[in-house]
């Protein structure tokens, strides 16, 4: 396989989804439920096509980082064009399998998840727009593209969220997600125009070899980190950051394939993928901000995860902190384990929410066979005992909550663990103690929700009639849940389980170097070529290309020993409260009564946005309306008055001097007038012709 | 055949008489419209041609962009103007509506 081959299979690869949108768009409605299955087998040919790109580029293709192609798409002469393109090098294709995994995976689960919606066929189709515009932002090698998938995506998420828009809190929440990412979004555009301004083309690669030859944004390093955190912005919002993270939570109204896919899995790891490109770019100050806002995240959101009582407000807040955790991780520059716990992440969390979808959707059934109308399907203290009636479900969620919790032989070990052990490296050697204290406490956090959330919903007896009439639906539910549950082992990313440094990922995925010089980056993240190359000349020991990654390798066991204690900590908590009840719930939520209704209220994020800056701009807009309704109609109409006033003057004299002579005037024209007025036709295609006849006479006389 | 500027002109010429004839000979005023929009198009070949082979540079590219942009805002008003005559005169005939000459 060449790389042209490679190339033009990865466009087919995004290509295909589209495709798939179009026809179902247009033929849907005649096809029903067939629909479904053609979207599900373009994403199985689109899957295959990335499994044989991805293991064609990291295997055959490994000494080449990059594969790209470029062409200039408007070309204005003038050295004034803009270039475009695709490139594959190893996180991309990493993230295709990923991406088209995971949509494939949930299209099979919708066929039975969304079999009785009236709009099935324009379900499907969304689904292939989304996967299109989430393939073009791992597929771009280049700002304008990125930005072009970034809103696509955005619409296609706005759509699926607000998918069942005849209830007003779907329509909404829609409409909040949107509205939220805007702002995100903007910062993310000035950050791009920043970069283009400045250098003058969009691509990557091209940037990143401006900046390491030292062209800085207004010659200044500091608008170089300005750039790097106003880019992040995009991030922000599309990761649902803290303070933008209001929007992830509502967005759970989607469908439960939907927030899967989208809201948990692929989209909102965009903005780190995002992070994980630009990352040669980012200065220390900026990968500074980065972690904090990484860190804050992940802490803020695992509080408010644990007393939540909705099955998918829970995931969500629990989606939030981990994304929280990848940023960190790159903004302390782990950035092998914080991309690997992107795609960990993903396995985990979708087989998570898919989890969810199965308990819902046997909620569901089940309360439509009672004649059940009024209960919630989503309320975690309306289930309980689900462990034997769906025990296929109890398992797969289980193995996920595990990897989730940070357990030994679990995917989410491994990334976590490397990610934790980064922050302790970058605080040991920057003095940033808060970065990793939020980080473990985090970890905890998650151990203590995820258990609490397994307990209470699959342990014990059934809390109502409904959860005693559950049962497991059929094999389109259950496949994707055990195949993404398999995918939580940690044998699929190195074989060591406790350390994943020398699995094929972080061989695959190594820390880029960075372009930044020396007086605006930290030092420690500086590739140290002498280190290499003396590392290789020694036989096999291990070197390291930085001095951060041997910080990270002396800080690893103490890492490991905290976080499994940790989370130890927090599972055992859990089940101490829930399973054998030997602390009570709400004794304990009575005792920290603000800090549980602080928590269970999200911490007031929405009243206050409501409070400042929504009742804000509507109070200005009053403000502004009072001042145009009072005082500049106050203004307009007493000079209208004065003018009436002396126009009563004017129009007198205006009546008989002026109006004399006018109608003198008017008569002498109306004497000519007549005469001519036969050419005046009326229609406007003979005044045209006419137009037309003496142009050319024009012509005539003058040439 | 080598595409030149002649070439270039040729097709603008063409589309340029073809739009005249289409605004004189049309009774329908949304064909008169798009005949307008084959004339304004014929202009931009021009521009680009001359542009890329005249010597014009970047300004050809420029006018032809702001022509688009005119095309479309001429479009809204005239299509306006098109719903206001049918809503006084139930149909859009040009060659009927000679109220102008009163």
């Amino acid at each position: 396989m060449t790389q042209d081959t490679i190339l033009l299979l990865s466009a087919a690869i995004a290509l295909l989804p589209l495709l798939g949108f179009a026809f179902l768009i247009f033929f849907g409605k005649r096809l029903g439920r067939a629909s479904g299955f053609i979207g599900t087998a373009i994403l199985g040919i689109s899957l295959l096509l990335s499994i044989l790109v991805a293991f064609s580029k990291i295997s055959n293709f490994a000494d080449i980082q990059l594969i790209q192609a470029k062409f200039n798409w408007i070309d204005l002469g003038n050295n004034f064009f803009i270039r475009v393109g695709i490139g594959i090098d190893n996180i991309a294709a990493i993230m295709l399998i990923v991406v088209t995994l995971i949509s494939f995976l949930v299209h099979l689960f919708s066929l039975e998840y969304m079999a009785d919606d009236k709009k099935f066929t324009r379900y499907y189709a969304y689904l292939g727009l989304f996967s299109f515009s989430m393939l073009g932002i791992v597929l771009a090698n280049n700002f304008l593209f990125m930005f072009v998938f970034w809103e696509l995506v955005g619409i296609s998420s706005y759509l699926l969220i607000g998918f069942w828009y005849e209830k007003d809190s779907a329509a909404n929440a829609g409409k909040k997600a949107f509205l939220v990412n805007r702002i995100g979004d903007l910062g993310f555009l000035i950050g791009i125009m920043i970069m283009f301004f400045t250098y003058g083309t969009f691509m990557y690669d091209e940037i990143f070899s401006d900046i390491s030859s030292g062209i800085l944004p207004f010659d200044s390093g500091s608008m170089l980190t300005a750039a790097g955190i106003l880019i992040f912005c995009g991030a922000i919002g599309k990761s649902a950051q803290f303070p933008l993270h209001v929007w992830l939570p509502d967005a759970m109204e989607g469908p439960t394939p939907v927030s899967a896919l989208i809201h948990a899995a692929t989209m909102v790891a965009a903005g780190v993928y995002l992070v994980a490109r630009v990352f040669p770019m980012l200065t220390a100050n900026a990968l500074l901000t980065i972690a904090y806002f990484g860190a804050i995240t992940a802490f803020i959101a695992a509080t408010i995860a644990i007393t939540q009582v909705d099955f998918k407000k829970v995931l969500a807040y629990s989606t939030v902190s981990q994304l929280g955790y990848m940023v960190m991780g790159l903004g302390v520059g782990a950035f092998s384990s914080g991309f690997m716990h992107l795609v960990t992440h993903a396995w985990f969390k979708a087989a998570l929410f898919l989890a969810s979808g199965s308990v819902i959707h046997a909620m569901h059934l089940s309360m439509s066979k009672l004649n059940d109308h009024h209960s919630d399907p989503q309320n975690i203290n309306n289930m309980g005992g689900l462990r034997k009636k769906m025990p296929i479900t109890y398992v797969t969620f289980l193995i996920a909550t595990i990897a989730i919790a940070g357990v030994p032989l679990t995917s989410g070990f491994l990334s976590k663990d490397g990610i934790l052990a980064g922050t302790l490296a970058y605080a040991n050697l920057t003095g940033n103690w808060l970065i990793p204290l939020m980080g473990f406490a985090a970890a905890g956090m998650t151990a203590f929700y995820m258990f609490r959330l397994t307990i209470i919903a699959f342990h014990g007896e059934p809390k109502t009639e409904i959860a005693s009439n559950t049962k497991e639906t059929n094999k389109y539910i259950l496949i994707p849940l055990i195949v993404l549950a398999t995918l939580s082992i940690w044998i699929f990313y190195s074989p060591n389980p406790i350390d994943a440094s020398n699995g094929w990922f972080h061989k695959a995925v190594p820390q880029p170097h960075t372009s930044v010089s020396e007086t605006y980056q930290w030092d420690f993240l500086i590739h140290n070529e002498t280190t290499i190359e003396a590392g290789t000349s020694t036989h096999t020991s291990q070197h390291y290309g930085t001095a951060f990654e041997e910080e990270i390798h002396s800080q690893h066991y103490i890492a490991m020993a905290l976080s499994l204690l940790i989370a130890g900590l927090g599972i055992f908590f859990a089940f101490c409260v829930y399973q054998f009840k030997i602390l009570n719930a709400d004794n304990l939520a009575n005792q920290f009564r603000k800090l549980y209704k602080g928590s269970y209220s999200k911490w007031y994020f929405d009243e206050i946005y409501q409070a400042t800056f929504i009742n804000g701009s509507v109070g200005l807009a009053k403000v502004l309306a009072f001042f145009d309704n009072k005082i500049i109609d106050g203004i307009v109409n007493l000079s209208s008055l004065i003018t009436r006033g002396f126009s009563y003057f004017i129009g007198h004299f205006d009546n008989i001097v002026i109006d004399g002579f006018v109608n003198l005037i008017a008569n002498i024209t109306g004497f000519f007038g007549a005469a001519v007025r036969k050419v005046q036709t009326g229609s406007v295609q003979t005044y045209i012709v006419l137009a037309i006849i003496g142009m050319f006479l024009l012509f005539y006389v003058i040439i | 055949m080598s595409v030149g500027l002649t070439e270039y002109l040729i097709v603008s010429a063409i589309l340029f008489s073809l739009g005249i004839f289409g605004i004189i000979t049309r009774k329908n005023a949304i064909m008169v419209l798009m005949g307008l929009e084959l004339v304004l198009n014929a202009a931009n070949i021009n521009f680009v041609a001359f542009a890329k082979y005249g010597g014009m540079n970047i300004d050809g590219q420029v006018a032809a962009l702001f022509v688009i942009i005119l095309a479309a805002a001429e479009a809204a008003v005239a299509l306006a103007i098109v719903l206001n005559i049918y809503q006084n005169f139930k149909h859009i005939n040009v060659d009927e509506i000679v109220k102008m000459k009163d």
